[in-house]
């Protein structure tokens, strides 16, 4: 069962306290928005799923697939079928595209049979194309050096390929629409819709309701200084995008500070 | 990029000058050169944080300029002034152990004769001589070397053979020809086609006796044992020599192909390469030396002597993959005639202790030098190149780039110099240094240095010392890449430009296996 279970998750920065005790289920197969004020913790909620380093979980787990993640390397969470689409996609120089993904590709077939020689060329090259076709990319993409000068667009689009081709059971999608254009947006999104099914569950954390035309979130979710405050159906998008989110501020805040 | 983003900083300095022709004097040019030496040290400590110094250089002495004519020898300068005379180099080697096969080359013995005289003569460096200052040979157990050729043949042929895998070819499909030196004895192959076109691919003894005129047109005049003990020791002792002379106007198609194999302990090896290429020829050559890694030191010394004529074409690509007991000393220079054109490619992955001079003399109008170096060490390796990019003429121009990661505690120094003569305008010289640290105790130092005496240049250089970025190495961890592969697969993407500059299959995937053997 590929649900993801947050439990009571804290998690540190630098000393900080950002996630302060959240818990959060996402059910097989549903897509979730997380919004939520800027500072609210979103990014350190998928930095963390993922297991960044530099955040500190000082409390919690998470459970997917039967096991609690947290106790697992970054790469083996990938192997259980997690998948980070970043905010801000990292460049390697000197890696193409190419190459990056079919290491990434043959890494998760070792990982599920450590006797694997990887995947035959020809049979990477179709997947590559097919995926790059879906997300209506040029295949010189698959040439150049790994998100080294992509434009925003390009970098979006290059997480999306890479989700695509990783083809993850569950996705935490990073702000993956800030810095598109519309045209950018909607074939990041197909591309997100493409993977939708029983198997696939995502985050989609979001500041803007106009992604989330194109994706049609299962649930939406308001996070605010570090736990998650509202839950709702796309109704709950629709509303933050009219009135903001002084009416979450004013109720939560009380709060807080009544703690 | 595998650097850090706030520290290890490309430093470029773009020195454009424009008559800025003065009178002063420059009489202790030579002199002050060597004594000013930089010590911009980019040196790695700590894991925080990746120190990067890139410290320029660029000593301007403008002299009226002068253009060099033909028939004047400009002058270079050299580094490495030496200190004070030692009397006792150590090293059990005499004059009987000369090699004098053939009797009737007088002038090869002669030439012996002299350079043995200059190794008695020469000191030992040491890290007083500003060349060999951050090199320390003092561990160099000199006084337990024997020369090879002075080995028993029964002694001789229990050492390790030859791996197939070192005969492939590293350049294209196949060799025009092949020179290998064993330990015991030498064989050499040439194509009849390449024969045939007037091509000389032999070694010394082969050449001295077929080809005496040619050999003595050829031999020492690029490199001159006098420029220091290990020259002037492989210049009277090597008995490994290779003769590649390409004849005016000729195009060779195929690559040639030359192993230096230098097994065994307590060994001395000596060697002597010399490539002459004439006007309009073309040729490629790839030279390799190697030997198994054992216990305990040996010792290879080697003379590389490259000539490139007007409008020819040398591709000459250098594989250092000597065991890690091996001691290793080079002097290797490159003179390129008017509108010559060089290609140098060096590959050090190998040896205890490297200490090696390149250098090249762009001597005539419209030359072109590009040197392009990759080095990887490991364990307690230490790699010393020491280069240098001479324009001595104007409308020159030259290219450096060394890439080099380090692993364990292993440490890497790369000096390098432009030197720009009086009067060689209008040149564009360029060099770059870039380091990957990938250990704590593995240390970079990046020695960029400029000296021009011309006023309408141009000369760039940058260097840098970096580690791997935490978030790059997060990114591919994300992507399900385990640690050693996503540390493999960034010093690969480090080193790719420099494989851009190398297009020759075989060569590079030689380099990648050794990225792997030794981030284990």
């Amino acid at each position: 069962m590929s649900q993801l279970d947050i439990r009571d998750l804290r998690v540190t920065v630098a000393g900080n306290e950002i996630l302060k005790g959240l818990n959060l289920t996402i059910e097989q197969g549903k897509v979730h928005a997380l919004m939520g004020p800027n500072g609210s913790g979103k990014s350190t909620l998928a930095y963390t799923l993922m297991g960044h380093p530099n955040y500190e979980v000082t409390g919690g787990e998470v459970w997917f697939k039967g096991q609690n993640i947290l106790e697992l390397e970054p790469d083996q969470r990938s192997h259980l079928g997690i998948f980070l689409a970043f905010q801000y996609p990292v460049a390697i120089p000197g890696v193409s595209v190419a190459n990056f993904l079919r290491t990434a590709l043959n890494s998760h077939r070792k990982a599920k049979n450590p006797e694997d020689k990887g995947m035959p060329i020809p049979e990477f090259r179709t997947l590559m194309k097919e995926k790059m076709d879906l997300l209506k990319m040029d295949h010189s993409f698959a040439g150049r050096y790994l998100n080294d000068g992509f434009s925003g667009g390009e970098k979006k689009r290059a997480e999306i390929l890479q989700m695509a081709a990783l083809d993850p059971e569950f996705a935490v999608l990073d702000e993956t629409d800030s810095g598109l254009d519309i045209d950018a947006l909607r074939n990041v999104a197909e591309g997100v819709q493409a993977l939708r099914g029983p198997n696939f569950g995502a985050l989609v954390i979001t500041h803007y309701q106009r992604l989330l035309n194109y994706i049609n979130p299962d649930v939406v979710h308001v996070m605010f200084d570090g736990r998650i405050v509202e839950t709702g159906g796309p109704e709950l998008a629709l509303k933050l995008e009219a009135q903001g989110y002084d009416w979450v501020r004013e109720a939560h805040q009380l709060v807080t500070s009544g703690q | 990029m595998a650097k850090k983003k706030t520290s290890a900083r490309p430093k470029k300095a773009v020195v454009r000058k424009k008559k800025v022709a003065t009178k002063k004097v420059a009489v202790k040019k030579a002199k002050t050169v060597a004594k000013s030496k930089p010590k911009a040290v980019a040196k790695k400590k700590g894991a925080a944080k990746s120190k990067a110094v890139a410290k320029k250089r660029v000593v301007t002495r403008s002299a009226a300029p002068e253009v060099i004519g033909a028939g004047q020898t400009p002058r270079v300068i050299t580094r490495g002034g030496a200190a004070a005379v030692q009397t006792k180099s150590g090293f059990p080697f005499n004059a009987e152990q000369i090699p004098n096969g053939v009797k009737e080359a007088a002038f090869l013995h002669s030439y012996r004769k002299s350079a043995w005289n200059q190794f008695e003569k020469l000191p030992l460096p040491s890290t007083n001589d500003e060349a060999w200052r951050r090199t320390d040979i003092r561990q160099l157990k000199r006084g337990s070397l024997q020369i090879v050729d002075g080995l028993a043949k029964a002694a001789r042929d229990k050492l390790p053979s030859i791996p197939a895998r070192l005969l492939k070819p590293l350049v294209g499909k196949g060799h025009g020809g092949q020179i290998v030196f064993g330990p015991g004895k030498t064989s050499v192959q040439l194509s009849k086609a390449i024969a045939k076109q007037g091509v000389v691919f032999t070694d010394f003894a082969t050449a001295a006796a077929k080809h005496p005129e040619l050999l003595k047109k050829v031999l020492g005049k690029v490199v001159k044992p006098d420029e220091g003990k290990f020259a002037a020791m492989a210049g009277a002792l090597a008995g490994r020599g290779v003769l590649l002379y390409v004849p005016k106007g000729v195009q060779v198609d195929e690559p040639l192909h030359s192993l230096l194999w230098g097994p065994g302990a307590g060994l001395a090896y000596f060697s002597h390469v010399l490539v002459w290429v004439e006007d309009g020829a073309s040729v490629t050559y790839v030279h390799e030396s190697a030997s198994p890694t054992i216990g305990e030191q040996s010792m290879h010394a080697g003379i590389v002597e490259l000539h490139v004529g007007s409008r020819a074409n040398l591709r000459f690509v250098e594989l250092q993959s000597w065991g890690e007991h091996m001691w290793n000393f080079t002097h290797e220079r490159a003179r390129v005639k008017k509108d010559g054109n060089l290609d140098w490619i060096f590959g050090a992955l190998g040896s205890h202790l490297t200490k090696n001079f390149s250098e090249i003399n762009l001597e005539g109008e419209g030359s072109v030098g590009r040197m392009s170096g990759f080095y990887f060490t490991d364990g307690n390796q230490h790699l010393d190149h020491d280069t240098q990019q001479n324009h001595l003429a104007p409308h020159t121009s030259s290219d450096l780039l060394f890439k080099g990661a380090l692993e364990e505690q292993s440490r890497s120094v790369w000096q390098g110099m432009i030197y720009v003569a009086p009067g060689a305008q209008r040149t564009d010289g360029y060099q770059a240094n870039r380091n990957l640290v990938l250990s704590k105790q593995a240390r970079a130092d990046s020695i960029p240095g400029l000296e021009i005496q011309a006023d309408d240049v141009r000369c760039t250089h940058g260097a840098t010392v970096g580690k791997i970025d935490p978030d790059e190495y997060f990114y591919l961890l994300s992507r399900g890449i385990p640690p050693v592969e996503a540390r493999r697969l960034i010093v690969k993407g480090f080193f790719d430009p420099i494989m851009e500059r190398i297009p020759f299959e075989g060569v590079r995937q030689r380099f990648q296996q050794a990225i792997v053997q030794k981030m284990k």
